[in-house]
């Protein structure tokens, strides 16, 4: 008979390491999504998944089972995602003068014809994500979050641990930062 | 260049590609192994944890015990000649005043 995470939970805390492995295997497709959010080597995604989990060991018995696993999971992963960006945000500043070929036809294509520049091109999302990686921590956080992963004001807050404010501060600056970051690529570009 | 527009295109990129949620294979064993490591703690761990543990007590004890020294007021009277008590004490056995004990009996 399957046991329940309750009980899966319980038996962990007992002791029981083995335990924990249903619950890895059950939730570990969900962190590595996340986690490939934040970083785009493989190592890197694979160090901050391990950590996740590491973590999730360590201060499973501060999981009190008031919201499901789940949630208190996906907090720690936010969190250590957040950490991580912290802790390479060195390396950001990268030209857009560098776009490859298909990024600079993209937004050629754009600049002519902006009705009919196709969002599922793989260009447009490298052209995304190379804004992304130039964004602060905070700001590539939230604007995952709430703009592409459409999560709710009170939703990030949960899952941050910052509070409502400051969540909506946050998301002001990161979107001024975003459009910062736009015009710089425009001004590389075309001028 | 409208960047409003340029910004929701390229939103709307990002959320048409969301990432792989692929694990990589036996990333599960990995992690029970790492987390065997971890729980795996030899007696000499065990014996420092709870030495830690039982620092707190202590330290409460003993805070609690220096306050009641300085705040309770104590029996003897302030003006005490400390010296004398020491002096009488110790010269106690040859106090000629006292008689000897073997005469006592």
């Amino acid at each position: 008979m399957e046991r329940t995470e309750t009980e899966l939970i319980a038996a962990v805390l007992r002791g029981d390491a083995a335990s924990f492995e249903p619950l890895v295997q059950k939730y570990s497709p969900r962190v590595f999504a996340t986690a490939r959010r934040y970083a785009r080597r493989e190592s890197e995604i694979e160090d901050i998944v391990q950590e996740v989990w590491l973590k999730a060991f360590q201060k499973l018995n501060g999981f009190r089972g008031e919201a499901p696993f789940e949630h208190w999971l996906m907090r720690l992963a936010v969190r250590t995602c957040y950490d991580f960006l912290r802790g390479h945000q060195r390396n950001r500043e990268t030209p857009f003068s560098e776009l490859s070929e298909p990024e600079s036809d993209w937004l050629d294509h754009f600049v002519s014809q902006p009705e009919t520049a196709t969002e599922n091109a793989d260009a447009a999302r490298q052209l995304i994500e190379r804004i992304l990686e130039q964004l602060s921590p905070a700001g590539r956080l939230i604007i995952t979050l709430l703009e592409i992963e459409e999560r709710s004001v009170k939703e990030i807050a949960k899952l941050t641990g910052w509070s409502v404010p400051l969540v909506k501060v946050r998301a002001f600056r990161a979107r001024a930062e975003m459009r910062k970051l736009l015009a710089k690529m425009a001004k590389e570009k075309y001028l | 260049m409208n960047l409003d527009q340029l910004q929701r295109k390229l939103l709307a990129a990002a959320r048409a590609h969301p990432p792989s949620d692929r694990v990589p294979y036996a990333f599960e064993q990995r992690i029970l192994a790492r987390v065997r490591e971890l729980s795996a703690v030899d007696a000499w761990t065990l014996w420092a944890r709870n030495l830690w543990r039982a620092a707190t007590p202590c330290v409460a004890v003993m805070v609690l015990l220096l306050a009641w020294f300085l705040l309770v007021p104590s029996s003897h009277p302030a003006n005490t000649d400390w010296s004398q008590e020491l002096e009488n004490t110790v010269l106690a056995a040859a106090d000629p005043e006292q008689p000897p004990t073997d005469v006592l009996r």
